[in-house]
């Protein structure tokens, strides 16, 4: 057993025009953050699917973030994130289920003019994550089974 | 026609007409008290009284009441009529000793002392029924009217009770030829009160509903403001019941030009491009208390600044005080609602400038002491920083620090508190006039005007540019652009560079023919879709339709603007978004974690 700190393994399902531009904005700015967040773009959080959740945690991620524009009048695409809006509560609920804790999936709104609260977001979730120690979901599926 | 004699001239007149309009229209000069054109007859004040021969007896008649009839002789200014008026004006000297009009009229009789005592010498109503009249037919709230009778007879609302009737039009404090009216800046009702002396209000606007909106105003007509016009607030207020409440203005018009029952017109208009260039507003003073904006009439903005030294507003360019005198000290407070934590963080900008500006035109009119408060002097363009040289050199006192609280002081005067950061003193100054020069904002309906054209907005509220450096004018939706403050806070000259590059790129726009849409439109396979319609209703361009005789979905690739959200939505997986497939987003997914891991740090 290495006795590394456990360093969580976060995706992040950014949209492009206000999380992913505010993350960009982030680096760009050189605001301090973990490296622990990778980031998946996607054009609106209205393509985003509960699917795409569940195979990162099936992957091996520890936490997830799906994070797109302010309701109600920011998305790039009018109200795509209507549609987030009303499909994250019932994933929420859904991974609860099968055993992944809610401290794990984080799902928000950030604009691109809110670098500084991505930036945060990075910082509070890696650690909260990190405290709730691996998933390593897969594994324990199996382990269920037997 | 009908023709009398005045004085021995025969003039004439239409039937129905009183001698009074007659006499006026040939020249003849016929004091009046309590005629106005556009109200009925009164007959109270006797000024108006000749002499008319009837039925070969002399008698005196008032002249606005008496209606004309062929071959009247009427005498203007025989002796009778002269000493009737003399005497009518030195009774009414006699009550309202201290009214000027009342004075001028009766010195222009010979009267220069009143003849009785009184023991109000402060009365100024003289009872002409002016503001009753107008009220009642042409306001018609009905809220005035004579009570009592002899020495006790007065005008006000019943009881002298403050009354919601009143909807606080002001027409009787204008139409009162004596300034015997007052009304309460609150509006809370006209409050005739012989207690309260004479307060003309010069108001820093528009002086009547209609009016022309600025002398360089093209086309050069006036405008009816139907928020304040006495018309259509009736209207309102009555539910329609009240149609034809007062009409002045169409009344005067001698073009017959004032047409009421305009209304707005919804114009459809196929375009392609849209620049939105709505510009800002004001931030509101009274948010900020310390400054007591709107508890001294001497405490005013920067634009209020503009329209009282401007040549064609209601001072004729003269820098003056409520009361009419000239200022002697004038402070000018920087910032005022910018760089706040407490109200907008941002720099506004222009104000910098302008209250160096306005700093000139009080030097220069008035010759006034000024004390500019501000933080940073942001003299950012070509000849700012030299123009700010120059106002320094006219004596203007600068005192480097935020202008603290403002002061409303007994004596009207106001103290304006700050920190000197330069001499590290607080200083404290008392002035007649207090320039705000206060933030400019989005305006207050940006939101909608965001939803509708599919803006973004940045975080101080103005709408969002594609990019902060380098497209300026753009937005994220093709075809909108941007010009002016709409995008952000700046001057003249910044304007019209930015307004010349948005025309400009819609021009370029227009004159290409064609259109760049996005590549990652999405895409139904038909053999997959089962018609269920889900996505339809999804699309928020209405890029969907459903063709009925395959019974599928297809999407208009020239709407498209590729959100994806179909494509999530799709139970039966049959939309494909271009370049962000399931399989494409996936395998990123797969990507992070099925290669060796690198060793975060």
């Amino acid at each position: 057993m290495s006795d590394k700190k456990f360093e969580p393994r976060i995706v992040g399902f950014l949209c492009n025009w206000c999380t992913y531009a505010a993350a960009d904005t982030a680096g760009v700015s050189r605001m301090e953050q973990p490296p622990n967040v990778d980031i998946i773009r996607v054009m609106c959080s209205g393509r985003i699917e509960p699917a795409f959740v569940l195979k990162a945690f099936a992957e091996g991620a520890d936490g997830v973030i799906v994070s797109g524009c302010h309701p109600p009048g920011d998305c790039h695409y009018n109200n795509g994130n209507f549609k987030t809006f009303r499909r994250m509560p019932l994933l929420e609920r859904l991974l609860e289920q099968y055993g992944i804790e809610k401290g794990r999936f984080h799902w928000g709104w950030i604009s691109g003019a809110e670098a500084p609260k991505w930036a945060q977001l990075v910082r509070d979730f890696t650690e909260q994550v990190r405290a709730l120690g691996p998933l390593e979901w897969k594994r324990q599926l199996a382990s269920k089974e037997d | 026609m009908v023709t009398i004699t005045i004085d021995g001239q025969k003039v004439q007149g239409e039937k129905g007409e009183t001698i009074l309009q007659v006499a006026r229209r040939a020249g003849f000069e016929i004091p009046t008290l309590c005629y106005h054109p556009l109200l009925s007859p009164y007959g109270a004040c006797r000024l108006c009284v000749v002499e008319v021969v009837a039925n070969g007896r002399l008698g005196l008649q008032t002249s606005c009441t008496y209606p004309i009839e062929e071959g009247l002789e009427v005498l203007s200014r025989s002796p009778s009529v002269v000493e009737a008026r003399r005497v009518v004006l030195g009774l009414l000297l006699s009550r309202t000793p201290q009214v000027q009009l009342i004075q001028n009229l009766a010195r222009e009789y010979g009267i220069t002392e009143p003849p009785f005592p009184t023991e109000t010498p402060e009365e100024r109503c003289i009872l002409c029924g002016h503001c009753v009249r107008t009220c009642n037919e042409m306001v018609k709230a009905y809220v005035l009217n004579f009570s009592e009778r002899g020495i006790e007879r007065r005008v006000g609302p019943p009881f002298l009770e403050k009354t919601r009737q009143c909807i606080g039009c002001g027409a009787c404090t204008i139409v009162c030829p004596t300034g015997a009216i007052e009304m309460l800046l609150n509006r809370e009702g006209v409050y005739f009160d012989k207690e309260y002396a004479v307060y003309e209000e010069k108001p820093l606007g528009p002086t009547a509903a209609i009016y022309v909106p600025s002398p360089q105003a093209t086309p050069r007509v006036p405008v009816i403001d139907t928020d304040t016009c006495i018309r259509f607030r009736q209207q309102d207020r009555s539910n329609g019941q009240i149609e034809d409440a007062c009409g002045a203005c169409q009344m005067m018009c001698e073009a017959g030009a004032v047409d009421f029952t305009q209304k707005d017109e919804v114009l459809d208009l196929n375009v392609g491009t849209i620049i939105v260039a709505t510009g800002f507003q004001l931030w509101d003073a009274h948010k900020l208390p310390q400054y007591s904006y709107g508890k001294s009439p001497n405490i005013i903005t920067g634009l209020e600044f503009e329209r009282l030294s401007n040549a064609g507003g209601i001072t004729g360019g003269q820098i003056l005080l409520a009361d009419g005198r000239r200022p002697e000290k004038v402070a000018i407070i920087h910032c005022v609602g910018s760089r706040d934590t407490n109200a907008h963080e941002y720099c506004s900008r222009i104000c910098c400038m302008y209250a160096l500006k306005h700093a000139h035109q009080v030097r220069d009119k008035t010759g006034a002491e000024v004390y500019e408060f501000y933080m940073d002097m942001r003299a950012f363009g070509k000849a700012y920083e030299e123009f700010y040289e120059r106002i320094q050199e006219e004596g203007v006192t600068m005192v480097r620090g935020r202008g603290a609280e403002v002061q409303v002081l007994e004596n009207g005067k106001l103290r304006v508190k700050g920190e000197d950061a330069n001499l590290g003193k607080l200083v404290s100054v008392d002035v007649d006039m207090v320039v705000l020069s206060t933030a400019i904002q989005a305006p207050h309906d940006a939101g909608k005007v965001a939803s509708l054209f599919g803006l973004g907005r940045t975080q101080d509220g103005w709408f969002a540019e594609a990019h902060h450096k380098l497209r300026p004018v753009e937005t994220n939706t093709d075809g909108v652009f941007l010009a002016g403050v709409a995008q952000g806070p700046k001057d003249v000259p910044d304007t019209v560079a930015h307004a010349g590059a948005a025309a400009s790129m819609a021009l370029a726009l227009l004159s290409k023919g064609e259109v760049t849409i996005s590549p990652t439109t999405a895409l139904v396979d038909e053999k997959l879709c089962s018609g269920c319609k889900t996505c339809l209703s999804l699309c928020p361009y209405t890029a969907i339709s459903f063709i009925e005789e395959r019974q599928v979905a297809f999407v208009n690739e020239a709407l498209c603007k590729g959100c994806g959200t179909c494509v999530a939505a799709c139970p039966a997986k049959a939309i494909i978004a271009r370049h962000f497939t399931d399989e494409q987003i996936i395998a990123q997914i797969e990507g992070l974690f099925r290669v060796p891991e690198l060793v975060l740090a």
